[in-house]
């Protein structure tokens, strides 16, 4: 007969280690996301003010969040801000993307010229475009100074126009990485496609139209991703740009949060605002997610 | 004539082309002008930004605004410069970036070449901790920092930017990996090679190019990370980009327009220039990590 | 009991059984061919012999000594893979030493290995090159020497000729043959190509859904296959399945088919037993070459058939010339020699070698034993 197996001690290591390795990543992970996920969503029920306390309020807290102006005011900013920015940022990212790809002379120069905003810190980017658009000093002052006097550009002094400041910078920032996104979408098109259709007479705007653009779903479906999650996350910009202001004009809801949170002494309050935006993230993301790493098992 | 392009196979008159062009380069002048605005304005005396043109060269050329923001001005009560955030921020994301790029490399071995059950679950979990927004972390970590004897301090600040740095760099290299051929690892085991024989002899000396796009996208996140270094750091962490936003919304005194932009200026210069240097790796490592899960 | 011994392994994922009671034993110097259609668990089964996958439940045991659960370092087993995984960033001679300096093979002795493998492959000047600088054929050649280097008790082969181009593929056939013979190493190649199964192994296990459907020679597997799916999957152009019934004529069994137009025709079996089946249905099979036109037919056959047949389609091939008609329903192809003279749309007088015939139970499928 055949002598017993001798599963050695290296080899049982072997089997295990992987998992060894990996554990204290998932663990942090566990503790540090999914454990103060569930430490906040707990907070968001309870009567925290300045420092974290445990008696259970229910839904109190959301109760006042949905009564407050200033939540309100954060909601419809962030509607406004998350639709225009991502449509425009996809819009000029395509075009840039296929204008880009009609073998134009100095892409090599271009290509990174659309992207490097996106090296830089929202602050600075804030920074830069705070100073830009002040009427006092920047494009409205220029402006004057060129003769066209009755030129008027104050968007970042003015409560109703001071959020699309806060999308153009955004734009600024993120639209040539979205360019890049569509334009690897378009490298990737198989070129006899194209030419099979112009043999069926395609123009070149139906060629884009039917046959390209449908194409780029994928591009489409992961810059909306990215975008969506940038947008609802979007805080260091505002905090750069207008500081919320003026008055509470370009408050959302990542600023709201921490507002609340740590200078108003709303902790219940500030932890259920963070619930609901990553309720509105997890909205999007899990379903994408889940799509995509389900695919190949 | 219409030339016909290799890349697209799509032919283009002259009259759209030269339209083209035309959108190309304002799109062009568009995401250059806010930085040619920083720069000229950054060497200008301040009398001549707030009495002058913001797009005119400067009559007098003044590098006083730079040594004034690196060394002198006044960051919250302190008349410092960024000169010591500066630095803060280099102790900060060395550690972090070295740290959460090497467990990326490790989890992403692990994820594609010794699958166990339950691995893309696990892989889900870490990769959706990319997407939260933080602050539903801040209050429990504002308290674990502090329980942890870390409240206020660098290390601290590179405890929490590893932990939520983890899931883009084991993404980055999970997705490389898995496109290295499973057969190669198969055959070092069968030659002999263990878990981190194979990973150091096989895997390493073939991960360059995944090694230095999850090192500059971490560069770049945590060293422009604000959120993090405003709620966690304090006089002797925090990062240049809170003192740069001090420096900046300080209520008090002149607004020095040109030491705000020489500030700006020196606050991007790290990460513009990975960017111009290891630019194209970082666009291709952004393309590989959020096109495809 | 065999040098390599596979007695009972099953394997599963989870519920689903990828792989039933395989029973193996592989003698020494034996060169063991794993043949079947992609995910019939011929390469699951490879790996477990390698280490690489587990055992669900039986024993896989070298020389006496079972080896499940052995890491597959210890196994003493070398692999050739289909990517032939070679280390991209070592250079020849680093990856085919690369396992010995793992088990702690003193570099003199590395390099003497080295350099008798290099120069028994014929790869002594590439030794310095790194994989990415290496043709098809030379990378090859590389992955099995790596394999030889280690000269291991078992040599386990994935596949590793599909990677080639035609003509690469049949002289590394050769090539592996040749070292066979003068190496007289134990060997279990892994291979979905039925003429690499047939020209390569002294035995063949042909695998389907999970089950070794029959282990024999080449010639017992191709002259008496155990089913109807080892008879049309070993084999090219396939055998020729078709309806037929049993009848006697004459005391003996005849099958009874419809040509091309539809008459009735009758041909004798050389095998005597399918008189028990007389009346009942069967599936026939004959494979192309036991149908030609008179001139090629085997001489050596105690039971050549005359047989008329409206011909549907000729293909000549250069060597041979393959001929379409119509048996019962079904396309039937005949090879002939290559100048046969064989009209389409005309009958033609094929002559027919029955007894090479084999009759299948269509309720079982498995062929009835002479």
């Amino acid at each position: 007969m055949a002598a017993p197996a001798e599963v050695d001690f290296r080899t049982r290591l072997q089997d295990s280690l992987p998992r060894l390795v990996l554990a204290p990543s998932f663990a942090a992970t566990l503790l540090f996301v999914y454990g103060f996920i569930l430490f906040t969503v707990y907070l968001s029920f309870t009567g925290s003010k300045m420092l974290p306390n445990f008696t259970w309020v229910g839904l109190e807290n959301y109760r006042k969040l949905w009564a407050l102006d200033a939540w309100w005011i954060a909601i419809s900013n962030i509607a406004v801000f998350a639709t225009l920015y991502i449509v425009i940022c996809t819009a000029i990212g395509l075009t840039l993307a296929i204008f880009l790809d009609q073998k134009i002379r100095g892409e090599g120069l271009l290509r990174p010229i659309y992207l490097y905003p996106m090296a830089l810190s929202f602050i600075v980017t804030g920074t830069a475009w705070k100073w830009f658009l002040d009427p006092g000093i920047g494009l409205e002052h220029t402006m004057h100074l060129w003769g066209w006097e009755s030129f008027s550009f104050t968007w970042i002094k003015d409560r109703n126009m001071a959020i699309y400041t806060i999308v153009l910078a955004a734009v600024w920032q993120t639209s040539g990485f979205v360019m890049a996104m569509f334009l690897a979408g378009l490298r990737g098109i198989d070129n006899e496609i194209l030419k099979a259709a112009q043999i069926d007479g395609a123009s070149n705007w139906q060629l884009y139209r039917r046959i390209v653009i449908p194409m780029l779903r994928p591009a489409f479906l992961s810059a909306f991703v990215i975008l969506f999650h940038l947008a609802i996350k979007s805080y260091d910009l505002v905090i750069a740009l207008t500081g919320g202001g003026p008055g509470r004009a370009t408050e959302l809801p990542a600023t709201f949060m921490y507002s609340y949170t740590f200078t108003r002494n709303s902790m219940g309050i500030g932890a259920s605002s963070a619930v609901i935006m990553l309720m509105t993230i997890a909205a999007i993301m899990v379903p994408y997610l889940y799509a995509e790493l389900k695919e190949k098992p | 004539m219409s030339a016909v392009t290799q890349d697209t196979a799509v032919r283009t008159g002259r009259v759209t082309r030269t339209f083209i062009y035309l959108v190309l380069l304002l799109f062009a002048l568009f995401y250059l002008l806010p930085f040619f605005v920083m720069l000229v304005n950054s060497v200008k005396p301040l009398a001549e930004i707030t009495g002058g043109n913001m797009m005119a060269l400067p009559r007098t050329w003044t590098f006083e605004p730079w040594h004034s923001a690196w060394s002198t001005a006044q960051i919250g009560v302190e008349p410092t410069g960024l000169k010591p955030y500066f630095i803060n921020s280099i102790i900060m994301v060395v550690p972090a970036v070295a740290i959460s790029t090497v467990l990326g490399a490790l989890n992403g071995y692990v994820l594609t070449k010794w699958r166990f059950r339950g691995d893309t679950w696990v892989f889900g979990l870490m990769l959706f901790s990319c997407f939260i927004p933080f602050q539903i972390v801040l209050i429990p970590m504002a308290r674990m920092l502090g329980l942890m004897g870390l409240a206020g301090s660098t290390p601290g600040l590179v405890l929490v930017h590893v932990v939520y740095g983890l899931g883009f760099t084991t993404l980055y290299f999970r997705n490389y990996y898995a496109a290295f051929p499973t057969e190669l690892v198969r055959a070092a085991m069968i030659d002999g090679a263990g878990f981190f024989r194979i990973f150091w002899r096989i895997m390493l000396p073939v991960s360059g190019p995944i090694a230095v796009v999850s090192v500059i996208w971490q560069f770049t996140n945590i060293w422009n990370d604000f959120l993090f270094g405003a709620s966690f750091g304090d006089q002797d962490s925090q990062p240049m980009t809170v003192a740069l936003n001090n420096l900046v919304n300080s209520s008090t005194g002149v607004k020095e327009y040109n030491v705000h932009f020489a500030g700006a200026i020196l606050a991007a210069l790290p990460t513009l220039f990975v960017y111009i240097v290891a630019g194209r790796y970082f666009v291709r490592g952004l393309m590989a990590g959020s096109v495809k899960g | 009991m065999g040098f390599l011994d596979i007695s009972h392994v099953t394997k599963s994922y989870g519920n689903v059984q990828v792989l039933h009671e395989v029973d193996i034993a592989v003698q020494e110097g034996e060169f063991l061919v794993l043949v079947g259609p992609s995910g019939c668990g011929k390469s699951t089964l490879l790996n477990m012999i390698a280490g690489l996958e587990a055992i669900s439940s039986g024993d896989i045991s070298i020389k006496g000594r079972v080896i499940n659960g052995v890491h597959p370092s210890k196994r003493n087993i070398a692999m050739v893979f289909q990517s032939y995984a070679l280390y991209p960033n070592m250079t020849v001679g680093q990856n085919m030493t690369f396992g010995l300096e793992m088990h702690g093979t003193p570099k003199p002795e590395r390099d003497r290995a080295l350099a008798e493998v290099a120069k028994l492959l014929q790869i002594d000047h590439l030794l310095d090159r790194k994989p990415g600088q290496l043709s098809g054929g030379q990378r090859q050649r590389v992955a099995m020497g790596r394999a030889l280097v280690r000269n291991p008790d078992v040599f386990l082969f994935d596949e590793p000729l599909s990677n080639l181009d035609a003509k690469l593929r049949v002289d590394m056939r050769t090539e592996i043959k040749k070292l066979h013979q003068k190496l007289k190493t134990t060997i279990v190649y892994v291979t979905h190509d039925q003429i690499e199964a047939m020209t390569l192994s002294t035995r063949i296990a042909v695998m389907n859904k999970g089950y070794v459907q029959q282990l024999g020679t080449p010639k017992e597997i191709y002259d008496t296959p155990a089913n109807l799916f080892v008879a049309t999957f070993m084999g090219s152009p396939a055998m020729n399945i078709l309806p037929a019934k049993v009848v006697m004529q004459d005391g003996a069994p005849h099958a009874e088919i419809a040509d091309a137009d539809g008459a009735r025709r009758l041909l004798r079996f050389s095998q005597a037993n399918l008189a028990g089946w007389a009346g009942r249905d069967i599936l026939l099979g004959i494979r192309p070459e036991a149908i030609t036109d008179p001139e090629g037919a085997d001489r050596k056959s105690a039971n050549i058939q005359p047989f008329g047949n409206r011909v549907t389609v000729t293909e000549p091939a250069g060597s041979d010339t393959y001929v379409t008609m119509s048996l019962s329903g079904r396309d039937v192809i005949a090879r002939m020699r290559a100048d046969a003279a064989v009209v389409p749309g005309q009958v033609f007088d094929f002559a027919v070698n029955m007894e090479k015939a084999v009759a299948f139970d269509p309720a079982t499928e498995l062929r009835i034993p002479a």
